[in-house]
């Protein structure tokens, strides 16, 4: 008997030809959110993906929560892998029963049983059966309970068998990188960081870029920008982020265009810069937090005016969302409580009481001809500082 | 590298050179237990004997009503807690004041929820209680009264001895609780000539180590711990001694408080002077701050400034101050010492608070001022223009 993770992934099974191909990318990602937790053996059978690590003492809980963030997973469990022989199962099932109820207070259960190999002798039902009523001589206390079971008890039999209770949900996408590359505009508020991690999530590469209003903004504006790209890195692995020193441009816009229209020129100044960065990057897409309406930058006629700035497409995944469904998400994945740190970022400070919201294409690119704009924009694109953002270890 | 200027010694004080290396020398030399039996343990038991003697001379108070804790939030949360589980029968009506630090304020107000009749005093334009309120707010069954001897935001020194004169002629047995972090080392104290019962320290406000203080309660009143061990600190504040702590804070207090007078009269010229100068080379500032005051702290508002953008200009000069109040555009997080003696929102948004320590020097104010003068027209104009397009 021997300790290995079911690793289950979802949409990838329909995809047709390509479908190797996908479960191949996921089983690099696999292996490289594992890295550093002792030697494993990852194997592909069936539609499932087990991983077998050498090391009896393996860091089950670590690597179960590492693989919870590889997206294209959908849910994972520790399972006991044995021979499919039936007297192996039930001295496996007994000792697993045993266990869970060393620490929890269980009362019935049930057992589901899937025949993979159908040269098994019994039938699944058969199965379910039999190994109930051994469970119930050996544990007097429990009963069975086939609609609402404190536990199941899981057995898969395949050319091996597999027995586990738990399946721990994930968050299911499609592997990163098996769609292409995009660059994230990242603020340090709550949105941006949950519009990379959607992106990341359907399978693409991200990469990031800050705007820094040093000393308008802090130090710590800065690192928790650095904090909130860990936060993903602990998803998509590793992350470029880019801090790009925007003061200048903002003193120049703020000096010279008309206030009320401030907030849109600085938003196709950033977007102008990720561009030219995502461009020398081979990267053709851009991503940003925007959800429609949330404030005047962000009505249809402000997002026109943005978008007008650059060639590339811009995904803002939040754009049908309501503030509290981000903020549920933002919490999900742990990026809540960096996001609503207080400190002044480089959208708040350089703010008018009163914007347009409805701004005209033509008045905007009227009014950003007054700020002397393309030579700042090529320094700044010039002196962004890159850092690479490593997954770090979560406990 | 560009000299530093540290104005923020209301947060944090650089240690003294002697206690740096006190600290070096009693962790690698007297690391025994100071329960142990053996004689590492009695050194290690002296040094700490040694930082007692010397707190109980500075607060002129007896040893045995020192007590060593891990600094001014424990010292405060076990004074008034201890306090209170130790005399539950006298009453639930327990007092402070509006402008108190975060550590008495959150136990008061987890007090009321667990059950106490919690008032809080007010104070005026200048931050000083009203003895008025204070008198018709003792009653009876008025238990305890904490207060902060001087403010750490603003500055304002409570006239204790009135409030204690106030007290015995209404109600003697009423206990009063000083929180004396940003007092110790700066003014000279007696709490038993000021007739209080419960006084806490921190030490690395006064240049001593982080994660040190002290609390005196005077021997006839009762005090219950808050957590449960071997007996140290004779059972008020069990747990192994932190000694090279302990050490560095009696060698810190020993050295503040022999300069207390020189040090409290070279800060006041110091203050004034930039008080001065503030005046004269700024039109739209409001000062915070009163008068009579503690001379180690000054809060300013610079009107039309936000106080974040002020504090990250400064420090790219390697000038550190910090601001009166955490404040953002999105979350507005008021002070509520700034709200309590009724500063407007668009005075609190731009209000820096400079305090000062034996280490400032005259040069540094000047070099400050030339900053401010620097800065303060580049973001003001800033954010204001946009209200007058």
């Amino acid at each position: 008997m021997k300790n290995v993770i079911l690793v289950r992934y979802g949409e990838i099974v329909l995809k047709g030809l390509n479908r190797p191909l996908f479960e191949d990318i996921l089983i690099k990602n696999i292996k490289k959110s594992l890295l550093g937790l002792g030697k494993i053996n990852v194997v592909k059978s069936q539609a499932r993906i087990f991983v077998e690590p050498d090391d009896e003492n393996y860091d089950y809980i670590s690597a179960i929560e590492r693989l919870r963030r590889v997206f294209g997973i959908v849910s994972v469990s520790h399972v006991k892998k044995m021979e499919t022989d039936f007297e192996t199962i039930k001295k496996c099932s007994i000792e697993m029963v045993q266990k869970i109820l060393k620490s929890r207070e269980y009362k019935s259960f049930k057992v589901e049983t899937k025949r993979g190999q159908k040269s098994f002798p019994m039938k699944s039902p058969e199965v379910s059966a039999e190994l109930g009523g051994v469970i119930l001589d050996n544990f007097p206390n429990l009963t069975v309970d086939v609609i609402k079971p404190d536990f199941i008890l899981y057995v898969e039999i395949r050319e091996n068998t597999y027995i586990y209770s738990e399946k721990i949900q994930a968050f299911g996408g499609m592997p990163q990188g098996t769609n292409g590359k995009a660059v994230l505009l990242i603020s340090g508020g709550i949105d941006s960081p949950v519009a990379g991690w959607m992106m990341a999530k359907r399978g693409v590469e991200i990469s990031a870029v800050h705007f820094y209003s040093y000393p308008y903004t802090s130090e710590r504006a800065k690192q928790k920008v650095i904090d909130l790209t860990k936060i993903l890195a602990s998803y998509c692995g590793e992350i470029d982020l880019y801090i790009v020193p925007f003061t200048e441009i903002q003193l120049e816009i703020n000096d010279k265009c008309p206030h009320d229209q401030m907030t849109v020129i600085m938003r196709r100044a950033m977007m102008q810069i990720a561009e030219r960065i995502a461009n020398s990057n081979g990267v053709q897409a851009l991503i940003t937090g925007e959800s429609m309406g949330q404030v005047a930058s962000q009505t249809i006629q402000s997002l026109v005016a943005t978008d007008d700035a650059v060639n590339m497409p811009v995904f803002r995944p939040l754009i049908g969302m309501d503030k509290n469904e981000i903020v549920d998400i933002a919490k999900k994945i742990k990026t809540f409580e960096t996001s609503i740190l207080p400190y002044e970022d480089c959208c708040t400070v350089f703010v008018s009481k009163h914007p347009k919201t409805k701004p005209l294409l033509s008045a905007i690119i009227e009014c950003e001809a007054l700020a002397d704009l393309s030579g700042k924009i090529d320094i700044a694109v010039e002196s962004a500082e890159k850092l690479t953002i490593k997954r770090e270890a979560l406990h | 590298m560009k000299k530093t200027i540290y104005l923020d010694n209301c947060s944090d004080t650089k240690p003294f050179k002697e206690v740096s290396d006190y600290i070096c020398k009693t962790m690698n030399d007297s690391f025994g237990n100071p329960s142990s039996m053996h004689s590492m343990g009695i050194e290690a038991e002296n040094i700490i004997k040694e930082a007692r003697k010397t707190i109980a001379k500075t607060l002129k108070c007896s040893t045995n009503e020192i007590y060593f804790t891990s600094g001014g939030t424990e010292s405060n949360n076990l004074a008034i807690r201890g306090y209170l589980s130790a005399n539950k029968r006298q009453g639930k009506h327990i007092l402070t004041s509006k402008i108190e630090h975060p550590s008495v304020l959150n136990v008061f107000e987890d007090l009321k929820k667990s059950g106490y009749d919690v008032e809080y005093l007010d104070v005026d334009e200048n931050g000083v209680i009203k003895l008025e309120t204070l008198k018709k707010m003792i009653r009876s069954d008025t238990v305890l009264l904490s207060i902060i001897y001087i403010n750490n935001e603003i500055g304002t020194i409570q006239s204790i001895g009135e409030i204690t004169k106030l007290r015995d002629s209404i109600n003697k047995k009423l206990c009063i609780h000083l929180d004396a972090v940003q007092a110790y080392g700066k003014i000279r104290i007696s709490p038993k000539r000021l007739g209080i019962q419960m006084l806490s320290v921190s030490s690395h406000k006064i240049h001593g180590p982080k994660g040190c203080g002290a609390i005196f309660i005077d021997e006839k009143i009762k005090i219950k711990p808050l957590v449960f061990g071997g007996g140290q600190e004779r059972n008020i504040r069990p747990g192994s001694e932190n000694v090279p702590g302990i050490a560095g804070f009696g060698m810190a207090s020993e050295i503040i408080n022999s300069g207390i007078d020189e040090n409290y009269n070279s800060m006041s010229k110091m203050k004034k002077m930039f008080v001065e100068n503030l005046k004269k080379n700024f039109d739209d500032i409001k000062i915070n701050s009163n008068e009579n005051g503690s001379p180690y702290i000054l809060n300013v508002s610079f009107l039309g400034v936000k106080a974040e953008v002020l504090l990250n200009h400064l420090n790219k000069k390697n000038i550190y101050v910090s601001t009166g109040s955490a404040c953002s555009s999105r979350k507005s997080l008021q002070s509520h010492v700034l709200k309590a003696i009724g500063l407007r929102k668009e005075q609190t948004e731009g209000a820096i608070r400079f305090s000062f320590s034996s280490g400032n020097t005259e040069s540094d104010i000047i070099k400050t001022i030339e900053a401010l003068k620097e800065i303060i027209p580049q973001i003001k104009m800033k954010n204001y223009r946009g209200d007058v397009r």
